[in-house]
C-alpha cells in the first residue's frame, strides 16, 4: 500500500511540475505576481511528493518487500541494514529517483529563499527547474519505473551487486548527485536571466552560492568515487580515465571555470556572456554524463541499466534541453548589456586566462571520452582511449594552469602589474625550486616527474598561502596585527587560498604516485613479500562467514626495514547469492602514505598470491580535494559582498614585500 | 478503499498547493521590486567597512566605490516594470490558472498511476505473501545459526545434512553440494544421503546428470538397491546418454518396483511416455540413430506431404499426429486429425485408430 502510495506521489509530482513550469512562466510574461507565486508553493509541493516517493522506495527496501522489482533485484534480506538503505540508490532506477529528489530540494530551497531573489528571477528559475523535473519524472515513470510489482512475490531477492556493497555507495552518488543536480540551479538562473533579458552583478551574486555549493560537492564526490575504486576494486588505482570517471570530470572542470567567471562578474560586472554559456554548458555536461552512464552506452561498473529504450530517451532529454538552451542562448545573448572593461594583465584577465584553459582541458577530455564512441557508432571500430591520450593532452593544458595560478591570485582587479605580481612571489618561487632541487638530490636516479610534480604542489600552496601573508603583513608588522589582518580578512579570501592550497595538495599526492613500490610473490603462512622498505608476512589464512557473503581473511604483519608496524587483514570474498567473488584490500595508513596488500588466488594448499604496495603520500590526493572542497565551504560562507578594488597603476610593487 | 482515500487526499493536497497561493493577492515591497538599487547600496556600505578595518587601502576603497556609485545610478535608471496584481485581467488569469491546476494535476496523476501502476494489489493486498517473508525471515536466522555453528564445527556432519535442503530451498545450490558432500564425508555414506548428494549435484547442472553424479548414484544403488531416487536418476543418466532401451527397462522396473501411489511414480511414468514417443519419432527411420530437431522437423514435414498427396495408412496418420504432438505443434495436429479423418472417412477401424491417438494425445477432450 505504501509502495503504490509512492508511486501515485511521483505521478502527482509529475503534474505539480507541469504546473510549476507553466504557471510561473505565464506570470513572468504577464507581470502577474500572483501567478509567479505559484512556482514556490508548487515546488515545495513537488518536492514533498518525491521525497514522500523516495521514502517508499526505501521502507520497501528497508522491510525487504519482495513485491517490488526493484527490491527483489537489488536486496536480499540478509543485507545488512546500511546496505539496505543504500541499495534504494544502487540501481538505475532508484539512482534516478535520488537524481529527481535532489534536483526538487533544490527547487524547494530556491523558492524558500524568498527575499534573497527577486521574484521574476525566481519565477523564470523555478520554470526552469520544472521543466528539468518534468522530463526526468517521464524518464522514470515511462522506462525506468522502481515501483514495478512482481506478484506472487519471490521470497528471496537477488542481492546488490557486491562490488557496491560499501559505505562508499551509501556517500558517493548523493554527494555526486547534489554536484551535479546543483548546477541545474546555475543553469535554471542562467536561462531565467536569458528569458528575462537581464543580469547583472545582482543575478552573479545569487547564483555564486548554489554554483559554490555544487561544485564543492561535486568535489567530494568525485574524490569519494576515486578513494572507492582505489581500495574496493584491488589494484590500487586512484584514478583510470574511464568514460564514467570523465563524466563526472567534464562537468567539475567546467563549473571550475563557471565559479571563477561568476567572481568576475560579480565584482566587475563583466563576462556576462561568457558567465551564461559556462553556466549551461556545465549542466549540459552533467546531463551527459547522466547520459553516459544510465544510457548503458559506456560499459563499465556504473552501467548497471543497459537498455536501448532508455538511452534513447535520455538522448531526447539531453537534445531538447541542451540544444534548446544554447538555441535561447544564440537568440537571446546578443540583447544582453556588456559590462565593465579591464586590462588584459588584471585579476579578470588572469581568470580568463584560466578559463580558456579550463575549457580547453574540459575540450580535450569531452574527445577522448566521446571519440571512441563516435568511432565504434560510425565504423564499428572499438578502441580505447587510454591514459596515455590523457597524459599527453591533459597534462600539457593543466600544468601551465596551475603554473599561472599564484600569479593569478595576487593580481590586482581591473588593472594589475605582472612583474609586480611576480616579485611578489619570489620567495614563493625561491622556496618551491629548492623543495625540487632537494627532492632531486634526495631521490636522485628516480622518475625526473616526481620532484617537478612536487615542485609544482609546494609552489602552489605556498603561492595560496602567500595571498594571506602579503595581505596581513609587511616589514615590521608585529605578529600580533597581521595575525588579527589575516582573521579579517574575506571568508572568500580565505576560501579561495584554502581550494588553491587544495589543488597544490593534490598534485602533490598525485606526483608521490611515482616513488610507490610494489612487490609480488605466491606465498604460505610464515612468508614474506617485499615491496621497497617495506615487508608483509603472512600471518594465517582463515575462512569467515558473514550474513551474505564469506570470505578467505589473510591476516599479514606488516614491517618497515624489519621493524613491526601494526598487522592488517586482507579479504578475498564471494558473495553467496550472486555467486561473484569480490577483492577486499588491506590497507595501514603510515602518515601519508599507504600500505596496500591485495590477495590473489587462495590456492587449494594455502599458498596465496599477495600484492604489496607501498603509495608514499598516497593520501594528500583525497585530502587535497577534501581543503578544495572545505575551501568552497568557507567561501560560501561569505555572506558579505564582494568588491573588486582595482589597483593604481603605479603603486602595486609598494604593497609587495615578500615574505620570507 | 482506504488507500483510494489516501490517494484522494493526496491529489486534493496537490491541487491546493497550487490553489492557496492564486487565492492570495499581495502587496509587493518596492525592495522585492528593485533589488539591485538594494545591492549596491549593501556594497558600498561594505566598501567603508573593510576600509575602516583595514582590509581595503584608502585608494582602493575610493575606486570601488566609485564604481559601485556608477553602478547604483545606472541600476535606478531602470525602473522595474510594474507588476498587476489586480483588477479585471488578473482575475481571468487567476481563474485560467486553477483550472490548469484542478484538471492538469489529477488527470496526469491517475492516468500514469492507472496506466503504469498496480491498482489492483490495492483492493487485494497479498496477504499471505507477507507471511511467506516472515516465515522466511525465521528461516534466515536458523540458517545463520546453523552456518555460525558449523563455522565452528565444521565436522559435525549431522548439521551439514539438516543445512543442505534448506539451502536448496533458499536457492543456493552450490552450497547445497557442499553440504551433502560435507555430510557424506563426515557421516559416511548411505543410500539416501548419497541419492540426495547426487540429486542436488543434478540440480547444480540444471538437470544434467554428470558422470559425478552417476558415480554417486551408482554407489547408493551398490548400497541398496531399491533406492527409487538413484535409480531413476541413473535411468534419467541412461536417457541423456542415449540408451534408449536400457532407460525404458530402468523406467519400467523403477515403476513396477514402486508401491501403489508412490509420489515419484507420476514423473517416472511422464518419462516413460515422452521416451516413447520421442522413440517412435526416432524411429520413423530406423537408420538415423542420431538425430537433431530439424531431422525429425524434415522427416515429419516429409510424411505429411506425401500423406497428402499420395494418402495412407491409418497407422501413419496416427505417426503424423504423434509426431506433430510431440514436437509441439498442437495446431498442425489437430490439423492432422481433422484432415485424416476426413480422408479415412470410410474406413471405420481408421478412424478408430486416429481418434485414439487423438485421445492419447489430449488432442481432443472426449470421444466423438
Amino acid at each position: 500500500m505504501f509502495v503504490e502510495a509512492g508511486h501515485f506521489a511521483l505521478a502527482l509530482a509529475l503534474g505539480l511540475s507541469l504546473i510549476q513550469f507553466v504557471v510561473p512562466l505565464w506570470g513572468a510574461r504577464a507581470n502577474d505576481p500572483v501567478l509567479m507565486s505559484v512556482g514556490r508553493a508548487t515546488s515545495l509541493a513537488v518536492f514533498v511528493c518525491i521525497a514522500f516517493s523516495f521514502l517508499a522506495l526505501t521502507v520497501a527496501y528497508v522491510t525487504s518487500d519482495f513485491s517490488v522489482v526493484n527490491v527483489v533485484a537489488n536486496s536480499h534480506s540478509a543485507k545488512p541494514l546500511i546496505y539496505k538503505i543504500s541499495g534504494v540508490w544502487g540501481n538505475h532506477e532508484g539512482s534516478m529517483l535520488l537524481w529527481v529528489l535532489i534536483l526538487a530540494l533544490f527547487g524547494a530551497v530556491v523558492a524558500l529563499a524568498r527575499n534573497s531573489i527577486p521574484l521574476r528571477l525566481q519565477a523564470n528559475t523555478l520554470a526552469m527547474q520544472g521543466a528539468i523535473t518534468i522530463a526526468f519524472l517521464l524518464f522514470i515513470l515511462l522506462t525506468s519505473n522502481p515501483f514495478t510489482r512482481s506478484v506472487p512475490a519471490p521470497a528471496e531477492g537477488q542481492d546488490l551487486n557486491p562490488l557496491l556493497q560499501d559505505p562508499g555507495l551509501a556517500i558517493h552518488p548523493p554527494l555526486l548527485y547534489i554536484g551535479y543536480v546543483g548546477f541545474s540551479v546555475s543553469f535554471a538562473f542562467a536561462i531565467a536571466a536569458l528569458i528575462d533579458g537581464r543580469i547583472d552583478a545582482v543575478w552573479a551574486r545569487i547564483v555564486r552560492p548554489w554554483t559554490l555549493g555544487a561544485w564543492a560537492f561535486l568535489t567530494l564526490g568525485i574524490a569519494m568515487g576515486s578513494y572507492w575504486a582505489y581500495y574496493e576494486l584491488g589494484w590500487g588505482g586512484w584514478w583510470f580515465w574511464d568514460p564514467v570517471e570523465n563524466a563526472s570530470l567534464m562537468p567539475w572542470l567546467a563549473g571550475t571555470a563557471l565559479l571563477h567567471s561568476t567572481v568576475v562578474m560579480e565584482k566587475r560586472d563583466a563576462l556576462k556572456v561568457w558567465t551564461i554559456l559556462l553556466a549551461i554548458l556545465t549542466f549540459s555536461l552533467s546531463l551527459l554524463g547522466t547520459f553516459l552512464v544510465r544510457s548503458g552506452v559506456l560499459t563499465s561498473v556504473h552501467s548497471f541499466a543497459v537498455d536501448p529504450e532508455r538511452g534513447t530517451f535520455i538522448l531526447g532529454i539531453l537534445i531538447l534541453i541542451i540544444g534548446g538552451s544554447l538555441a535561447l542562448f544564440a537568440w537571446r545573448a546578443p540583447l544582453l548589456k556588456q559590462g565593465g572593461l579591464f586590462a588584459p594583465v588584471s585579476r579578470e584577465g588572469a581568470l580568463v586566462v584560466n578559463n580558456l584553459f579550463l575549457a580547453t582541458a574540459c575540450a580535450t577530455v569531452l574527445i577522448g571520452t566521446l571519440y571512441p564512441l563516435a568511432l565504434e557508432v560510425l565504423t564499428g571500430e572499438k578502441i580505447s582511449v587510454g591514459a596515455p591520450f590523457f597524459n599527453f593532452t591533459f597534462l600539457p593544458l593543466i600544468v601551465p594552469l596551475l603554473l599561472l595560478l599564484p600569479l593569478g591570485q595576487t593580481l590586482a582587479w581591473k588593472r594589475g602589474n605582472f612583474l609586480g605580481t611576480a616579485q611578489r612571489l619570489y620567495a614563493v618561487f625561491g622556496v618551491s625550486l629548492i623543495a625540487t632541487m632537494a627532492l632531486f638530490a634526495f631521490e636522485y636516479g628516480g622518475p625526473v616527474a616526481a620532484p617537478l610534480g612536487i615542485g609544482l604542489g609546494v609552489y602552489l600552496v605556498l603561492g595560496s598561502l602567500n595571498e594571506i601573508v602579503t595581505r596581513s603583513w609587511s616589514r615590521g608588522t608585529p605578529l600580533s596585527v597581521a595575525w588579527r589582518r589575516a582573521a579579517n580578512l574575506p571568508r572568500s579570501t580565505w576560501g579561495a587560498v584554502l581550494a588553491h592550497a587544495g589543488v597544490g595538495l593534490t598534485v602533490i599526492g598525485i606526483a608521490a604516485t611515482a616513488w610507490g613500490v610494489e612487490g609480488l610473490a605466491t606465498i604460505r603462512s610464515g612468508e614474506r613479500v617485499k615491496a621497497g622498505d617495506y615487508e608483509a608476512r603472512l600471518e594465517r589464512v582463515m575462512p569467515r562467514i558473514e550474513a551474505n557473503y564469506r570470505e578467505d581473511v589473510a591476516v599479514f604483519t606488516i614491517f618497515r626495514q624489519g621493524q613491526e608496524l601494526g598487522s592488517l587483514e586482507s579479504m578475498k570474498r564471494l558473495y553467496v547469492t550472486r555467486g561473484m567473488p569480490t577483492t577486499e584490500a588491506g590497507i595501514m595508513t603510515v602518515g601519508l602514505g599507504q600500505v596496500y596488500v591485495s590477495l590473489g588466488e587462495v590456492a587449494a594448499d594455502g599458498s596465496v598470491g599477495v600484492r604489496l604496495y607501498y603509495k608514499p603520500l598516497v593520501l594528500l590526493i583525497w585530502i587535497g580535494a577534501l581543503v578544495m572542497a572545505l575551501g568552497g565551504g568557507v567561501s560560501l560562507m561569505d555572506r558579505r559582498l564582494r568588491i573588486g578594488a582595482p589597483a593604481r597603476a603605479k603603486m602595486a610593487p609598494s604593497a609587495a614585500v615578500p615574505a620570507e | 478503499m482506504v488507500i483510494w482515500i489516501i490517494l484522494l487526499l493526496m491529489t486534493a493536497a496537490a491541487v491546493m498547493a497550487v490553489l492557496w497561493p492564486l487565492s492570495r493577492h499581495r502587496a509587493l515591497t518596492a525592495e522585492q521590486l528593485d533589488p539591485d538599487t538594494q545591492f549596491y547600496r549593501e556594497q558600498i556600505a561594505e566598501i567603508e567597512r573593510d576600509r575602516e578595518r583595514g582590509v581595503l587601502l584608502a585608494s582602493e576603497a575610493e575606486a570601488a566605490k566609485v564604481e559601485a556609485g556608477r553602478r547604483l545610478l545606472r541600476s535606478t535608471g531602470m525602473t522595474a516594470d510594474t507588476f498587476a496584481a489586480l483588477g479585471e485581467p488578473a482575475l481571468r488569469r487567476r481563474r485560467a490558472a486553477s483550472a490548469l491546476a484542478l484538471s492538469v494535476i489529477p488527470i496526469i496523476a491517475l492516468a500514469l498511476y492507472g496506466a503504469y501502476g498496480s491498482p489492483q494489489l490495492l483492493t487485494h493486498p497479498p496477504k499471505e505473501q507477507a507471511e511467506g517473508q516472515r516465515g522466511s525471515l525465521d528461516l534466515m536466522t536458523a540458517v545463520s545459526q546453523i552456518e555460525a555453528h558449523l563455522a565452528q564445527n565444521p565436522q559435525d556432519g549431522r548439521g551439514w545434512e539438516v543445512v543442505a535442503p534448506v539451502y536448496i530451498r533458499m536457492g543456493r545450490i552450490e552450497d547445497a553440494v557442499k553440504a551433502y558432500e560435507a555430510a557424506v564425508r563426515y557421516l559416511g555414506p548411505s543410500p539416501d544421503r548419497l541419492a540426495n548428494y547426487g540429486e542436488v549435484m543434478v540440480l547444480a547442472k540444471d538437470g544434467l546428470v554428470s558422470s559425478e553424479a552417476q558415480r554417486v548414484f551408482e554407489q547408493a544403488v551398490a548400497l541398496d538397491s531399491t533406492s527409487p531416487k538413484a535409480r531413476y536418476y541413473l535411468a534419467v543418466a541412461a536417457e541423456q546418454d542415449g540408451q534408449f532401451d536400457k532407460a525404458k527397462r530402468a523406467y519400467g522396473e523403477l515403476l513396477a518396483a514402486s508401491p501403489e501411489g508412490a509420489p515419484w511414480a507420476n514423473v517416472v511414468r511422464q518419462r516413460l511416455e515422452g521416451l516413447g514417443a520421442e522413440q517412435s519419432v526416432a524411429g520413423a527411420q530406423e537408420n538415423a540413430p542420431q538425430l537433431g530437431a530439424d531431422d525429425i522437423a524434415r522427416m515429419v514435414s516429409g510424411l505429411a506431404e506425401r500423406l497428402e498427396t499420395r494418402g495412407g495408412s491409418p497407422d501413419e496418420w496416427a505417426r503424423l499426429i504423434r509426431s506433430y504432438a510431440v514436437l509441439g505443434q498442437r495446431d498442425k495436429a489437430k490439423a492432422a486429425v481433422e484432415r485424416a479423418r476426413q480422408v479415412l472417412a470410410q474406413d471405420d477401424d481408421g478412424v478408430r485408430t486416429i481418434d485414439a491417438m487423438a485421445r492419447e494425445m489430449k488432442l481432443i477432450d472426449a470421444g466423438p
